[in-house]
């Protein structure tokens, strides 16, 4: 390899960038759009659920387990009910996502020593977020019994404490994940787009035409992407930590070190792509199933990798996003090190290799 | 001194169809040679195999003593090429593009200001030097292009239909840098379909149908065409032609532009034997006069005489 022509053409590749404002936006915007559109808009906390009370009991006890509930942040009441008749209509027009019910013994029983029951009903219609609904309230419910003495429930004294992510906000999950998306998209689009445009409007041949070799052509290109990659995953992780206060507790130059062997890999991909379809439209629309897709479904990002299918879970391992969604979760949620990650930092060198020999010899073929 | 091209046998299939067919031919160091011929008939093909850019399925070539299906980066090093498409960066300025091509055949130092100022002197694009290439003229385009490819000063300069599409001046003007070039020692091999910028060449091989043809100077070329010929204009000079050609003395008979051209097997009685066939026809027939061949006509004639009787 030369290093001169092979700066020449990083060179190259860097004033055509600078003046292509789609790829400038490509580069820029979407990373940006990204981490507002999934910190803000898609939560997967849910807050501020609509909760109706009946009441038939109106005493002490029961006024104290609704105010646990509005305290709690999580519901907000939206009706209180005199008869039961008014639960199910109330229901049906989505009213509320839950209904408490407090049966008129429920103080007596209470008092008494006996169990107390309560009832709550759950809009089904949205299941998640009606699973999420029903988690909280009987949390609430669980410490408001422990919170009226020693009772039999208490025996079993079950703490649950959460771990890396003690306020189990979702933002934490997904800031990090979402840096390994956009690191997808941005490598294999970016190097799928400027490939494709030069065999498309025969730049390439031009270039083939000189002494020029093809790891030159190759790490030319990969030069300015992986250094646009390298700052937007700078911007994704300050972004994540400043405006969604995601903490950041492993090693800055690990997750820089990990990025790059992972960019590596993808852009390395998005050249293979755009060298075997030579066409910027066939090219984009094979980088994003090929990359993108699987990085945001199958990494591990959003749906957990655990609860998956057997057949999606081995699939998994062959999706670059599911080794580098742990390493930035464990980087930034954990604070771990190579001693944890080295599994992950392998399976990422074998893509690299596997990316980058994929591209080769898709030029290989051309400039034969 | 070993010759500039040396080409013996030389074939490329894709899959069925044979673009070249086993043509052989040797270029010397310091001429122009041109391949003339329609489109398709594998000049394209014949130029990227020997610019090392597409492999031969079968058959030798050196340039510049190196085999073409060796190692093809020390032979690029020292070879020019130019494409039939513009394929320079249309989003990078003149001097950009300059600065890339330099960058990529090694020119560096003194020696790329030196260059890089020659070019824009010789491409006539030195006020132009911070525009973006996309935003010029094709005939300044293929000047560049030019000069992107002779930058690093290569010993053979392969250009494919290098003035394809660009206007009659901007042609001229382009062939007087090949001319300069060639006078400083630059072996050229060049493609066209302009009969005309054959003329520029010192020889020429006119290729048809994948096969070389005839390889000669343009003057060998004229002079191996002794059948009388002659321009002959009528009013429907696509229904003539049949007329003539029925005629034992026409060896051939073909229309260029709005007259024709026939060749005659006997000169005698020529004219008269032409009206006649023509006045029988029901057509008016205007000048008949004696012609000296054009390379056109040699082209028509070869490719007529190659063909097997009545595919042409």
């Amino acid at each position: 390899m030369n290093l001169r022509r092979t700066m020449a053409l990083a060179r190259k590749e860097a004033l055509q960038l600078r003046r292509d404002s789609r790829s400038l936006a490509l580069a820029f915007l979407l990373p940006v759009f990204l981490i507002v559109f999934f910190g803000y808009a898609i939560s997967f906390d849910v807050r501020n659920l609509e909760l109706a009370v009946l009441d038939q009991d109106r005493s002490s006890a029961s006024r104290a387990l609704v105010s646990a509930f509005e305290s709690s942040g999580y519901f907000t009441i939206v009706e209180r009910l005199e008869r039961y008749g008014d639960v199910e209509p109330l229901l049906e027009r989505g009213g509320a996502r839950l209904v408490l019910a407090v049966p008129p013994d429920f103080s007596a029983r209470l008092g008494g020593g006996r169990t107390a029951s309560l009832q709550m009903l759950l809009d089904g219609g949205d299941a998640n977020t009606a699973t999420i609904a029903q988690n909280y309230a009987e949390v609430i419910v669980n410490r408001f019994a422990l919170s009226r003495g020693p009772t039999r429930a208490a025996a079993v004294d079950v703490r649950t404490r959460v771990w890396f992510n003690e306020t189990l906000e979702s933002r934490n999950m997904i800031v990090p994940g979402l840096v390994a998306v956009i690191m997808s998209i941005i490598a294999a689009m970016l190097t799928a787009l400027t490939i494709a445009r030069e065999w498309e409007r025969g730049t390439m041949e031009q270039l083939v035409a000189t002494p020029v070799r093809r790891s030159e052509v190759i790490v030319g290109k990969l030069i300015p992407y992986a250094a646009i990659g390298a700052l937007d995953v700078a911007i994704a992780a300050v972004a994540g930590i400043v405006l969604f206060d995601v903490p950041f507790r492993g090693s800055v130059a690990l997750l820089a070190a990990l990025t790059l062997l992972f960019l590596f890999g993808a852009l390395g991909l998005g050249v293979f792509i755009s060298a075997a379809v030579k066409s910027q439209v066939l090219a984009t629309q094979a980088a994003i199933m090929a990359t993108y897709l699987p990085a945001l479904l199958l990494s591990g990002f959003i749906f957990s990798i655990s609860a998956m299918p057997l057949v999606l879970r081995v699939l998994t391992h062959v999706v670059p996003a599911r080794y580098y969604v742990t390493v930035t979760k464990g980087i930034f949620l954990k604070g771990v090190g190579m001693s944890v990650l080295w599994p992950d930092a392998l399976a990422m060198l074998l893509f690299a290799s596997v990316g980058l020999g994929l591209a080769y010899r898709a030029f290989h073929k051309e400039i034969a | 001194m070993t010759p500039a091209v040396d080409v013996r046998g030389l074939s490329r299939a894709f899959g069925s169809f044979v673009a070249v067919d086993a043509v052989t031919f040797r270029v010397e160091r310091g001429e122009i040679f041109g391949f003339l011929g329609p489109n398709g008939a594998g000049k394209t093909t014949t130029i990227k195999m020997l610019a090392g850019l597409l492999a031969p399925t079968s058959g030798l070539a050196t340039v510049a003593g190196y085999d073409v299906t060796g190692d093809t980066g020390p032979l690029k090093q020292r070879i020019g090429y130019m494409s039939q498409l513009f394929s320079l960066y249309a989003d990078l300025t003149v001097t950009e593009n300059i600065r890339l091509f330099a960058g990529l055949y090694g020119v560096r130092g003194e020696r790329f200001d030196a260059r890089r100022d020659w070019v824009l002197e010789m491409a006539g694009l030195d006020a132009q030097r911070d525009r973006l290439t996309g935003e010029l003229p094709l005939g300044w385009k293929q000047r560049l292009a030019l000069g992107c490819a002779v930058l690093h000063e290569p010993e053979i300069l392969f250009l494919d239909e290098p003035t394809s599409g660009v206007d009659p001046v901007s042609r001229r003007r382009f062939w007087d840098l090949i001319d300069r070039l060639a006078v400083a020692g630059t072996t050229i091999l060049v493609s066209t379909h302009y009969m005309e910028e054959a003329e520029y060449c010192h020889r020429l091989a006119l290729m048809h149908q994948a096969q070389l043809i005839a390889l000669d100077t343009p003057a060998g070329l004229r002079a191996s065409m002794d059948a009388p010929l002659y321009r002959v204009t009528t009013d429907a000079p696509a229904q003539a032609v049949p007329a003539l050609r029925v005629l034992p003395v026409v060896a051939d008979a073909a229309m260029f532009g709005r007259a024709l051209h026939v060749t005659l097997h006997d000169e005698r009685n020529a004219e008269r034997l032409i009206r006649t066939a023509l006045g029988d026809a029901g057509q008016a027939c205007g000048e008949v006069t004696r012609i000296r061949p054009s390379l056109e006509d040699v082209f028509v004639h070869l490719v007529r005489a190659h063909a097997p009787a009545g595919a042409a």
